[in-house]
């Protein structure tokens, strides 16, 4: 009987279990443990309206006033070490969380570009103080160098861009984007940039970031130097596993679970950014950085840890909005999937792009058009399994 | 007051129609016949509950899927935390009508 659950991670992963942990009819305890001070908050808006100055901190709120989680929240402080022996967690405060079951929500963190610690004008942006401090800095600055044209690095370009700021986007792939999306429709959307004033240099790398104790410019291995008052750099972000090192876990680029959230260790699961889980649509073991997966997969986790074992079958699905486009994507796509343009047209920046594989939609991707992506949406589902064997 | 909006007939069952006022007015016709309006701005971030999933009697947002009840306004699940406003639907002569509500809307940051 679990009578106390020890929830490590206090973001969107870790607040939805809790709230289905209580959705499940569970009345024990709960214990949240956070690394950053603050309550449970939103992190799209802060490379998109927060950096742009539309939305302030209170509305990045993710809690609702009116909800009674009974939640006891241990914020500030990171979880250092988990004994799966005892299921306790040590705090980096030397105090120890004991509990029933424990679920992992720790999240990932953004990858840091080598040799430019401690120079100041240089950041990465995943948390809220990171935010606060690219918008501070952005307020002084005219031009701005993103190492890496991702979504997070095309968001920050795009909300630099309506700042006045001179914007330059580098990114070593010949094209951005080419993973999720494939080349011809990353081409596409890299395009925004160009329409909207940013330059963007592709196929090229960065070979230093100079400067005194502030930034003054990056140099590309090309020989060109760009020079920058603030350089932000958006190159991936990698789990938070580092802490569960000796604890027993299968750790491969993220907690390793089953579709269901079951880790190999018994009552302990792991949801959101820092699980690597059995995905049906990649056929495979994927850790899923969305935010859509971090809201809706740990119902199923809680789920099974609680004894009705549940595995998340949604779709994977992200959507990003630049330069006021909307793009949204849904699916699963391989390098030998076709990709058919059924509705708009690309140089429009409004079209729907279905990928194909054996005739079958796989996954779709939409610009501008959120009412016939949805549509779309729906009616992907995961490869059809092995058949069963008649009864 | 009420205003005449559109003829029903140009909004298909299952289908909504965006009215452009300010702040935008969604009316639903419902697979049961049924009409509905609400504010069109989705109460979390800006998105178009009009380009939304209709079933039976909720919309699903189509930016974050919080679905919005089309009688109440109430909203079912996060990342929605506020109701959307709702306004009173007439069909007189074959022609939609709305008065729009006196309360506040629930817009959502920087809209």
């Amino acid at each position: 009987m679990i009578r106390s659950i020890a929830v490590v991670g206090a973001s969107l992963a870790g607040l939805s279990a809790a709230r289905a942990l209580r959705n499940q009819a569970y009345d024990g305890t709960i214990i949240a443990i956070g690394a950053e001070p603050h309550v449970p908050y939103d992190r799209p808006p802060l490379s998109k309206a927060f950096l742009a100055g539309t939305c302030t901190e209170d509305d990045l709120a993710l809690g609702d006033p009116d909800e009674s989680l009974e939640v006891d929240w241990r914020l500030g402080t990171a979880a250092v070490r988990l004994n799966p022996g005892s299921r306790s967690v040590t705090l980096a405060d030397g105090s120890e969380v004991h509990a029933d079951a424990v679920i992992l929500a720790t999240g990932a963190r953004a990858r840091q570009l080598p040799g430019t610690e401690g120079l100041n004008g240089v950041h990465t942006l995943r948390t809220l103080d990171d935010a606060v401090a690219l918008r501070a800095d952005l307020a002084a600055a005219e031009r701005l160098v993103v190492v890496g044209a991702g979504f997070i690095g095309a968001e920050v370009a795009s909300s630099a861009r309506s700042l006045g700021l001179d914007v330059t986007v580098i990114e070593a792939l010949p094209t951005p984007l080419a993973g999720p999306l494939g080349a011809e429709l990353g081409a596409v959307c890299a395009g925004l940039h160009a329409d909207h004033g940013v330059h963007l240099r592709t196929g090229v790398g960065v070979a230093a970031v100079t400067g005194g104790s502030r930034v003054e410019a990056v140099e590309l291995t090309d020989g060109t130097r760009l020079p920058a008052d603030v350089v932000v750099v958006g190159i991936g972000a990698s789990a938070n596993v580092e802490w569960l090192i000796g604890s027993g876990l299968d750790l491969a680029n993220g907690v390793v679970t089953d579709a269901a959230g079951a880790t190999r260790v018994p009552s302990v699961v792991a949801i959101g950014d820092c699980a690597a889980a059995y995905s049906p649509y990649a056929g495979g073991v994927v850790r899923s950085e969305h935010w859509t997966h971090a809201l809706e997969q740990p119902a199923a986790a809680v789920a099974t840890l609680l004894g009705e074992r549940r595995e998340h079958t949604a779709a994977p699905y992200f959507w990003s909005d630049q330069y006021g486009v909307r793009i949204q994507f849904a699916g699963h796509r391989t390098g030998t999937d076709s990709v058919r343009i059924v509705e708009g047209d690309p140089d429009q920046r409004s079209f729907l792009a279905v990928y194909e594989r054996a005739g079958r939609p796989v996954a779709v991707l939409g610009m501008n058009q959120p009412k016939l992506f949805t549509r779309w949406r729906r009616q992907l589902s995961a490869p059809d399994p092995a058949p069963a064997s008649a009864a | 007051m009420s205003q005449p909006v559109c003829p029903l007939s140009a909004i298909p069952k299952g289908e909504a129609y965006r009215w452009e006022v300010e702040p935008p007015i969604a009316i639903f016709h419902t697979e049961d016949g049924e009409v509905f309006a609400i504010d069109d701005t989705c109460t979390h971030q800006d998105a178009s509950l009009a380009d939304g999933w209709l079933e039976g009697c909720e919309v699903e947002c189509p930016l974050h899927a919080s679905r919005f009840d089309l009688r109440t306004g109430k909203v079912d699940a996060p990342p929605a935390k506020k109701p959307v406003r709702t306004h009173q639907v007439t069909v007189t002569d074959g022609i939609v009508h709305v008065a729009v509500s006196d309360a506040a809307p629930n817009l959502p940051p920087g809209v």
